[in-house]
């Protein structure tokens, strides 16, 4: 459209103007669903961060458990030591709101590490299988195809069941968040070495890439510099997916008890051990931690969702 | 034609002869088999009879030999918790697995590829938009909850549905079927629902994304251009192209049906295979450990040996490139 | 009366920005048997006429003004129902890339018969025997064996007859053809062409032939549209506008094509509507380190090369199968000069251009720079230093620049890379480069998506010359770009040789731009070089059946004006 004239060049803007005047920066103001998503995305990472300042009671500390205050409802003081607690207490006493705020801390430290982790092994050995090709990608991506075929949540189970068995047991508990990790992550880099090979393939072939080949460049600052910037926004869509999925991977290893322990307990840890009380009617032990899971699976779910559309032009 | 499919069918040897050596090696160094069969008063002559009886003094590749030899006769050990041979115990639950994987299976690709073509072509739709945030809620919603859920409203409040295990079974030969009793077939509704529901939402918005990919292609443009109904554009000449993917993905997410039966089962404490595994974990049992993941590999690779024959009756160009060969 | 008439067409696309009208009160009318030109740049509007006529303007665009009447209906606001029951009886359509327009799982026949029988109903005997006809009638030899056949079975110009079969299967009155040859080879281009003119006169049908290449209008049309920024600049017989054009843009638009017949010293300088950007020529030449050409020295010595590519993988040896892409090439490119590479996609044109780069490796043969053999080269510090005197100009603007990265470091990045500065000396240079290639330093400062083509392939330019290298590759530098900005570029690296003394490799599939721009040619088919010739004597008297054959189909533009074109002696 702008090939007819050669233009006068305009003069520059900032940085930021450029921004906030993109078409990406555009839609994310003029959507509601990514404004609001992305507001509780941060209001419950800021809770869970800050989580020691804001929650009124530390849930972990066996000096400030009044096991008298135990199964108090919600909002309603308790019979016999009159305290009220905002979202009632659990079988121990503990304060359940403070229980979700260091339950969140858990399940996001872990969600976060565990698509950080997978990102940076998926993103590299994507990028290598593409930039070199040959018997390095049919390694790789076989290695890929076959652990794809297995779902995620039982690859991380075996990595679980496996780590457990050679770890010593006195230090099962202080692993188990580590462990995790990492089993979340090994089961889930599949998805960003494919995408970010499918996505190098294709710019690999692309002039710039032999322009500098040409200059010289070496295979390093080639995938790193011109490559990796040019994937990186399927990758940005993918890590938001993953980060929703890794943290309903945390909380359903942690319900199945091959989790968090309950000493740190997670929202799923948090959700197994309400599922008990359930039946006997104190619904909020299970009901108020299965809410904040919803919540942040949801929030980030809905912003991985919009980010797929507004990084993707040609589906609007 | 023959050549793919031995190519494809050497592959999946592959896959499986390497799953082998995963499950072998966490045999062989995954706690010591000796610790977990003898107890605490042991002489060193005990350990070398059993250590000679395992054949554990034998080189590696010998092991691994005998392992899979024994694999493929369907022998795995002996259950370290249970005392019993794992192939015994892994009969007696295939059943109740197999039964509910199948119907959630049916459930979500049935309904699963229905709801995509139509959110995809109604895509401006208020039917088509509610669907597709519902599915979004279904996406963020962890299986173990919905069917936490579902066992609240229909088993504690409305006390309509059992909340936990196959109700009575009926014994066929060595098959133990809950499909012909009421109380099978009522205990079998909600883990169902709550393992078909997930899977149905994952292979609806896969569906409903390669449609929209496909209804801008070319071709689609040009037979719109022709003067084509919508009818045919939308249920002959995308729908077949949309299938090509999405054959595939849903083949990977049939594979995943098994994997959460782990956690339906557990809520619902259904007594299959995935009961019997997340057991095994938690207890380090490694036989059976082993033998469940040899088991679904199998299972698996013979999902992904059907995906591809389909894919080759689906598509011409790689018919075509198969006989080049 | 006329078949189709367009009155005071707008065509509106609001974007958040602005209202951009694409179509701008435009008249338009075709007559039967009539193929009705519509040419411009790109975004000038034409493809969206197309798509209004059809109805199917992509959202959000509308019809803003205006009303398109066949054989005097309205068809213009006519609801989707009975705009399908006139897509493909009364109107059709030809897009440009025939292997995306037909549907992959169906056979051919399916395709006919499914669409026959939309609009015509009978039998599926009647409309296989339809279909047969259609096929035979395009020209597809074997119909029998050839419709139960899926597209992919069928070449690239095979596949556009079956979709000119399929747009022809209900006797349609009006035909849009959008581009229909810009995706083929020459050859195959010139019997597409044949074949929409055969069946436009037999028929009686009505064509709207949209494409952005005068050759294709000159040779086929009868009368002509030139477009302009979504506004009608000149309509009437295509003999007379190509002619006698009498509006500036269309003077300048015909100035602006190469000519197989008459060879320019430069391309007329095009001032319609934009400033003509200044290349400095001579601020660059008083910075670049004097060369002394000996042409009678080659510079570049290729000896038996051959270049073989894995075409189906195969684990042992004998399953793997190979084509060969370059096969037993020898020739020599003298200082100075400018070489020519001329042949149809697939020929091994741009392999022998990547090979001469480095970036393929050779199977077979040499390749000698200045004496030195090259091809074999693994030392690090050897391969830069023949790197730094070999740059290379891509085809595609738009993928030839890396997107993340700002102007100025693309720039910088080849002498960063050889360390021939160091610090605020680099910044001065690649300003310095920038201001020569006509687009000023605060150019610098932006992504390569804020340019336009012809301003991005003079980044490319710049960033080729960053190094003062002696050999420039061109590949097809400028079959991606509109003509008027094509000449803007063919000027500069005239000058470059002229001024610069740099020695050319050009490598095109354009017969008159190849003899617009160089000395001596090389005539390839599959991998070989079947005739090397003085460029002069290669248009005059071709020695090889292939080349001649090249040069009959290649479209003549003598009807073209020569107004303001001075001939070079």
């Amino acid at each position: 459209m702008t090939d007819t004239i050669e233009t006068p060049t305009a003069p520059t803007k900032s940085r930021f103007t450029k921004f906030w005047d993109s078409d990406f920066a555009w839609s994310f103001r003029h959507s509601p669903v990514a404004l609001i998503a992305s507001l509780v995305v941060l209001i419950l990472l800021l809770a869970a961060v800050f989580a020691p300042v804001i929650a009124p009671y530390n849930p972990f500390d066996p000096a400030s458990l009044n096991l008298m205050n135990g199964f108090t409802p919600p909002g309603t003081p308790n019979a016999f030591t009159q305290e009220t607690f905002f979202l009632g207490t659990d079988d121990q006493g503990r304060d359940v709101f403070s229980t979700i705020l260091y339950g969140m801390r858990i399940s996001l430290f872990v969600g976060v590490s565990a698509v950080m982790l997978a990102l940076i092994i998926g993103v590299i050995l994507g990028l290598v299988a593409a930039y070199f090709g040959g018997w390095v990608e049919t390694l790789i991506m076989r290695i890929a195809d076959v652990q794809l075929t297995f779902p995620a949540i039982l690859v991380a189970m075996l990595i679980f069941g496996i780590a457990k068995g050679v770890t010593p047991p006195e230090y099962r508990n202080e692993m188990a968040i580590y462990v995790l990790i990492i089993a979340i992550a090994l089961s889930d880099w599949v998805q960003f070495a494919r995408v970010v090979r499918g996505a190098a393939l294709v710019e690999k072939n692309k002039e710039y890439v032999q322009a500098a080949r040409l200059i010289g460049r070496g295979p390093i600052p080639i995938m790193f510099r011109h490559i990796l910037p040019n994937v990186l926004s399927p990758v940005l869509v993918i890590a938001t997916i993953s980060l929703a999925l890794a943290i309903i991977a945390e909380a359903t290893l942690s319900f199945l008890g091959v989790g968090a322990p309950p000493t740190q307990p997670s929202l799923g840890t948090l959700i197994r051990i309400g599922q008990g009380f359930l039946f006997s009617g104190e619904w909020w032990i299970l009901f108020f931690p299965a809410c904040t899971l919803l919540a942040l699976a949801l929030s980030v779910n809905l912003l991985g969702d919009w980010l797929r559309d507004a990084l993707n032009p040609k589906l609007r | 034609m023959f050549a793919y499919i031995v190519r494809r069918m050497l592959q999946s040897v592959i896959v499986l002869l390497v799953v082998g050596l995963v499950a072998f090696s966490m045999f062989r160094f995954v706690g010591d088999p000796i610790d977990n069969m003898l107890g605490q008063e042991r002489t060193q002559a005990d350990i070398d009879r059993l250590r000679a009886e395992l054949g554990l003094d034998q080189p590696f590749p010998v092991q691994y030999y005998k392992f899979l030899k024994n694999a493929v006769q369907g022998n795995f050990g002996v259950s370290y918790r249970q005392g019993r041979p794992v192939s015994t115990i892994i009969a007696e639950r295939a059943p109740a697995t197999l039964e509910l994987a199948f119907v959630s299976g049916f459930l979500a690709i049935t309904m699963g590829i229905a709801l995509g073509v139509f959110t995809a072509i109604r895509r401006q739709g208020i039917a088509a938009n509610v669907i597709m945030t519902v599915s979004l809620i279904g996406v963020s919603l962890p299986t173990f909850l919905i069917g936490i859920l579902l066992i609240y409203i229909f088993s504690v409040e409305l006390d309509l549905l059992p909340s936990f295990g196959r109700g009575e079974t009926v014994m066929i030969g060595n098959w133990s079927t809950g499909f012909l009793t009421t109380s099978g077939l009522k205990a079998l509704i909600l883990p169902a629902i709550t393992l078909g529901l997930y899977q149905m939402t994952l292979i609806m918005r896969l569906v409903r994304s390669e449609m929209l990919e496909v209804l801008r292609a070319d071709y689609v443009r040009f037979a719109r251009a022709r003067g084509l109904s919508d009818r045919v554009i939308n249920f002959r000449h995308a729908l077949k192209n949309t299938m090509v993917p999405v054959i595939t993905i849903t083949g990977l997410q049939l594979g995943s049906i098994i994997a959460f039966a782990i956690i339906t089962e557990t809520v619902f404490q259904w007594p299959g295979v995935g009961l019997l595994f997340i057991n095994a974990i938690q207890f380090v049992d490694i036989p059976v450990m082993a033998a469940y993941l040899m088991l679904i590999s199998v299972m698996f690779v013979s999902i992904n040996l059907i995906v591809d024959l389909l894919y080759y009756a689906i598509d011409p160009r790689l018919r075509v490139d198969a006989r080049a060969t | 009366m006329s078949l189709l008439t367009i009155n005071d067409l707008t065509v509106e696309f609001p974007t958040r920005r602005q209202l951009f009208t694409a179509v701008d009160h435009v008249d338009l009318s075709v007559e039967p048997g009539e193929i009705h030109g519509l040419v411009g740049e790109s975004g000038a509007g034409k493809s969206t006429i197309g798509a209004a006529i059809m109805g199917l303007l992509d959202r959000p665009g509308r019809i803003a003004s205006g009303t398109i009447k066949l054989s005097g209906d309205q068809i213009s606001g006519l609801d989707a129902v009975a705009m399908r029951g006139l897509r493909g009886k009364k109107i059709s359509m030809i897009f440009q890339d025939p292997l995306t327009s037909l549907n992959p799982l169906f056979t051919v026949r399916e395709q006919l018969t499914e669409t026959i029988q939309a609009h015509l109903g009978g039998t599926d005997a009647e409309a296989n025997q339809r279909a047969r006809d259609l096929i035979d009638r395009v020209g597809i030899p074997d119909p029998d064996t050839r419709l139960d056949q899926y597209p992919h079975q069928f070449s690239g110009g095979m596949r556009q007859r079956v979709v000119i079969a399929l747009a022809l299967c209900t006797e349609p009155d009006v035909i849009i053809a959008d581009e229909p040859t810009t995706a083929l080879d020459v050859s195959v281009q010139a019997q597409i062409l044949d074949l929409i003119k055969e069946l436009a006169l037999e028929r009686q049908v009505g064509v709207i032939l949209i494409t952005h290449d005068m050759g294709v209008i000159a040779d086929t049309t009868d009368k002509v549209t030139v477009m302009y920024a979504g506004k009608v600049v000149e309509t009437g017989p295509t003999s007379q506008v190509m002619g006698k054009p009498t509006h500036e843009y269309t003077k300048s638009l015909i100035a602006a094509v190469p000519r197989p017949t008459l060879k320019l010293h430069r391309f007329p300088q095009i001032s319609y509507g934009g400033r003509e950007t200044r290349f400095a020529i001579d601020d660059m030449a008083r910075h670049w380190p004097k060369v002394d050409n000996d042409t009678s020295k080659p510079v570049f010595e290729i000896r038996n090369l051959t270049k073989k590519f894995l075409q189906r993988k195969g684990l042992l040896p004998w399953d793997r199968t190979y084509f060969t892409a370059v096969d037993d090439v020898s020739f020599d490119i003298r200082a100075g000069e400018v070489f020519g590479v001329v042949g149809e996609s697939g020929s091994g044109k741009s392999t022998i251009a990547r090979m001469i780069a480095g970036l393929y490796p050779v199977d077979g043969g040499t390749i000698t720079f200045e004496g030195q053999v090259v091809s074999d080269l693994t030392n690090r510090a050897a391969l830069d230093a023949y790197r730094k005197n070999i740059q290379m100009i891509f085809q595609d603007p738009y993928s030839s620049l890396n997107p993340r990265m700002r102007v100025d470091d693309i720039v910088a990045e080849p002498i960063r890379h050889h360390k021939l500065m160091e610090g605020s000396d680099i910044k001065r240079r690649v300003n310095e480069l920038l201001d020569q290639v006509g687009l000023g330093h605060e150019a610098g400062l932006k992504y390569p998506h804020e340019f336009s083509g012809g301003q991005r392939q003079r980044i490319s330019i710049a960033r080729a010359l960053a190094t003062q290298p002696r050999f420039l590759i061109c590949d097809e530098p400028t079959s991606a770009l509109d003509v008027s900005i094509q000449a803007q570029i063919l000027n500069i690296l005239k000058d470059l040789q002229e001024h610069l003394g740099l020695t050319l490799l050009f490598i095109s599939h354009d017969l008159p731009v190849v003899r617009q721009m160089c000395d001596r040619v090389a005539v390839m088919k599959q991998g070989k070089v079947v005739e090397l010739q003085e460029t002069n004597e290669l248009f005059a008297n071709p020695q090889t059946e292939y080349a001649s054959e090249l040069l009959r189909l290649m479209p003549k533009l003598d009807d073209l004006s020569t107004d303001g074109l001075e001939a070079e002696i």
